[in-house]
């Protein structure tokens, strides 16, 4: 299904190159093998260049990934408001470590450098939602809101709206 | 008429395909080829509406940055549409971008026909129904929540430049955060948007742009520096028919969000400097390196660049003028080492993003080996207002050696988080204690971080340093590109350094010897400080603790002193500024085996308050590592051996009988 991605692209277009692995991650969440294969023969670079800069970047990944994707940011101003312990609960509470996917393949945690949010720090993202100004002991609260496929919380959420 | 797309009358002819010289002048004084007083009057309505000075219907701007958005402002557009459903009131919903104020939105300007704009704070979806009913149905203040006037008013509504947060502000960059659709080009140029292109092509040739931003006295504002001006006049020497302008909005520093703010609240602008920048040295192609983490900013410049073809002022012959220059956008792939400038041409094309030697300059031997210009957001959206009023205005600004503003992304223990612009030579308390509010909880003021992971941590004693390129850098800290995060007395310097250490380490592409071990061995060293040997076991950690300190001075230097780029050249910087600075709480982590702040879990010890215990057993059954023990009813105790100091038995008691030490 991929293969509609390279009508978009010059054949031998090394600087095609990051666009595609874009892209095809787009599709599949991670990098297949197959697709880094045909990517090699498209843009006519040795897979193990290919390689090398899939694994160069930290936005691509060569693992599949869980159904919701947990980012934690770790920018300096979310770190001055304690982020690593929003982390550490994080990490308690699905029983997995940065970087894992949990293995009912719900959650994957990942942690992030900065995501601009800085004013409302600490921040996690879960999808596309954002949770601002969150402390340790919301972290329940959130997962469970994701887990249960129920009706999704409202992103954008506060600490005190969390609360109630 | 009501877009400048549509022609006035069979007169006028400009489409992307026939490009008109007059286009732009047009617009706003237009009609310039023909007289005809419908045809003026169609034009001077549609910039008086396009300006908000002229509407029948009120009009209801609401923030829609990434900032506004993740407070919720999606949920108050949802909430104000139902409303005005529901009360039968037509009125207009205008997104804009960020203001700057990002601790106070969601923030909704409302503006009556007639009246002037008057901007509110903290709007949530429950605060909709009492705004609209005293803002639109009654057309008074709603004044819980009013943060203040945009012009001079009889409501008796305080200006919003009197604000504290604005009054020391000086807004070039940022003029039109917040105020105007950055998705409407119309708007943008009803604005003055494209008038400083439009000189640059009809009355400028391409060395005197250049003259006129060397005359300025722009400096990159991406960190290093160094005269815009020059910089374009070398590429401009340069012959050849290929010659590259890349826009780096790569803005990887963390706690740095000037560039997030400025691409989705005014994205013409940087598209505008562009232009004029590909004209001054001669670029047919120019590329903006964005970061994939920005996703809104990536679809708004997408927007920005279609508008632009459609206007005739991207493509071939640009307004008839035989300048052509087209922009494409690169999304960046998460790499901090990619702001650097040989390491992002690397990036661009197809390779892992590694710097290389210079010389060559990319102005020799950049993109494809042709001379590339690379500048940054900020840098580029200061060149439209330079050529519009002029060297002389802009140099006015700012101190002998740095001219003009810069922006800061202010956060962390400060009452007003957000975005600021002031003027180089602001002293650095007046940024903390009068635009940022101080800091809250009545905590007392540690540090300020300024220039990321290469800047430093400054004290108070140098708070009276000024903000320029120069003076920052003396003080052991650095421009940067605008992180400006304040800490309180709760943050621990070792933690500080051991944070950026990790983040540096982490990123480090790993081409040279100096960055890739260098900053491993720092990290270890750093570690090792507010390790305990009750955790690690190791009866030697005490003795190398002690080495590893004594070789930390030497080490930077080493490092510093032999890196290929700038990532590497500036690592240790936070660990320099930290021992300069912060040698007592360092000299007290390492002899006294304390941390006053509270955050080096090994250095700390967990205790429960008997007297305040009730026995709940709330913070045994929290405890993940069966760390508390007791029985129900009566007090409980925390085996020191086994507590890995997490905080959650904090968090969880409700009779705060729980104490750090």
């Amino acid at each position: 299904m991929h293969t509609e991605i390279f009508n978009h692209y010059e054949a031998k277009d090394r600087s095609a190159l990051i666009p595609l692995l874009q892209d095809i991650q787009s599709i599949y969440n991670y990098l297949p093998e197959t697709a880094l294969k045909d990517i090699s023969e498209f843009v006519d670079i040795p897979l193990s260049r290919v390689y090398g800069v899939a694994t160069f970047y930290n936005q691509f990944r060569l693992k599949p990934l869980g159904e919701n994707i947990i980012k934690v940011c770790r920018g300096t101003a979310c770190h001055v408001k304690s982020s690593a312990n929003i982390l550490f609960a994080l990490e308690h509470e699905l029983n997995i470590k940065a970087g894992e996917t949990t293995r009912d393949k719900k959650f994957t945690l990942e942690i992030v450098n900065c995501i601009g949010a800085c004013s409302i720090a600490p921040v996690i993202t879960i999808n596309e939602d954002y949770y601002g100004r969150i402390a340790a002991k919301d972290i329940p609260k959130i997962i469970k809101n994701y887990s249960k496929k129920a009706p999704k919380q409202e992103p954008g959420v506060t600490k005190e709206e969390v609360e109630k | 008429m009501n877009s400048y797309l549509n022609l006035c009358c069979e007169e006028c002819w400009h489409s992307a395909k026939s490009p008109c010289d007059q286009f732009i002048k047009c617009c706003t004084d237009g009609p310039l080829c023909h007289h005809n007083e419908k045809c003026k009057d169609k034009f001077k309505h549609l910039g008086e509406q396009l300006r908000y000075s002229e509407h029948e219907i009120p009009i209801i701007f609401i923030g829609m940055g990434t900032c506004g958005l993740a407070a919720g402002a999606q949920k108050v557009e949802e909430a104000m549409k139902a409303e005005l459903a529901k009360l039968n009131i037509s009125a207009k919903i205008e997104a804009t971008g960020c203001i700057g104020f990002c601790a106070k939105e969601v923030i909704v300007d409302i503006k009556l026909p007639g009246q002037v704009r008057v901007s509110y704070c903290e709007i949530t979806p429950k605060l909709v129904p009492k705004l609209i009913q005293k803002a639109i149905v009654e057309k008074t203040i709603f004044t819980e929540k009013v943060l203040g006037a945009h012009d001079q008013n009889k409501l008796d509504v305080s200006l919003l430049k009197d604000n504290p947060f604005f009054k020391h502000q000086l807004k070039i960059v940022l003029e039109h955060c917040g105020i105007i659709n950055p998705n409407s080009i119309d708007t943008y140029i009803a604005h003055g948007g494209f008038k400083a292109f439009d000189k640059v092509l009809s009355l400028m040739t391409p060395m005197e742009v250049v003259k006129e931003i060397s005359a300025s006295g722009l400096r990159g504002r991406g960190g290093a520096g160094f005269p815009t001006g020059k910089k374009w006049e070398l590429a401009n020497k340069q012959a050849g028919d290929h010659k590259y302008l890349i826009c780096n909005a790569d803005e990887g520093d963390p706690g740095a969000f000037m560039d997030r703010s400025v691409l989705e609240s005014d994205p013409f602008r940087v598209v505008e400097g562009m232009m004029i920048g590909g004209y001054a040295i001669g670029a047919s192609a120019g590329y903006i390196y964005c970061r994939a983490e920005y996703p809104l900013a990536i679809e708004r410049l997408q927007n920005t660049i279609e508008l632009c073809r459609k206007y005739g002022l991207l493509g071939e012959n640009i307004l008839n003028s035989n300048f052509s220059f087209d922009l494409k956008i690169k999304k960046g792939a998460g790499a901090f080492v990619c702001g650097e400038e040989t390491a992002l041409i690397g990036s661009i094309e197809g390779k892992r993003g590694m710097p290389r030697p210079r010389p060559p300059f990319p102005t020799d031997a950049g993109l494809f080996g042709k001379p590339t210009v690379i500048n940054n957001v900020e840098t580029f959206s200061n060149i439209a207002a330079i050529i519009k009023k002029g060297s002389h205005w802009f140099s006015a600004i700012g101190t002998e050696k740095s001219k003009g503003t810069k922006v800061f992304a202010l956060s962390g223990k400060i009452v007003h988080s957000g975005l600021v612009e002031v003027p180089m030579g602001i002293k650095l308390n007046e940024v903390v204690f009068e635009i940022a509010g101080g800091i809250p909880n009545d905590k007392k003021f540690k540090a300020v971080q300024i220039g990321g992971p290469s800047g430093g941590c400054l004290p108070d004693r140098v708070m009276q340093t000024q903000v320029d390129y120069e003076s920052l850098k003396e003080v052991g800290a650095m421009m940067g590109s605008g992180g400006f995060v304040v800490m309180d007395e709760d943050t621990c310097m070792v933690d500080v350094a051991k944070y950026f250490l990790t983040f540096i380490q982490s990123e480090s592409c790993g081409k040279c010897v100096p960055c890739r071990e260098g900053t491993k061995r720092m990290l270890e060293i750093i570690e090792r400080i507010p390790k305990s040997y009750k955790s690690t076991k190791n009866k030697t950690d005490q003795l190398q603790r002690f080495k590893g300190i004594i070789h930390l001075k030497r080490l930077s230097s080493v490092i510093k002193d032999t890196s290929l780029c700038g990532l590497g050249q500036s690592a240790p910087n936070p660990v320099l500024s930290g021992l300069q600075y912060f040698r007592e709480e360092y000299e007290e982590h390492l002899y006294n085996r304390k941390c006053t702040a509270g955050v080096c879990k090994d250095l700390l010890t967990y205790c429960i308050d008997n007297a305040l215990c009730e026995g709940c057993g709330v913070c045994l059954r929290k405890c993940g590592v069966e760390a508390i023990v007791g029985e129900k009813g009566h007090a409980h105790y925390i085996l020191d051996d086994k507590c890995i100091r997490c905080g959650m038995c904090i968090e969880a008691c409700r009779f705060d009988a729980i104490t750090v030490n």
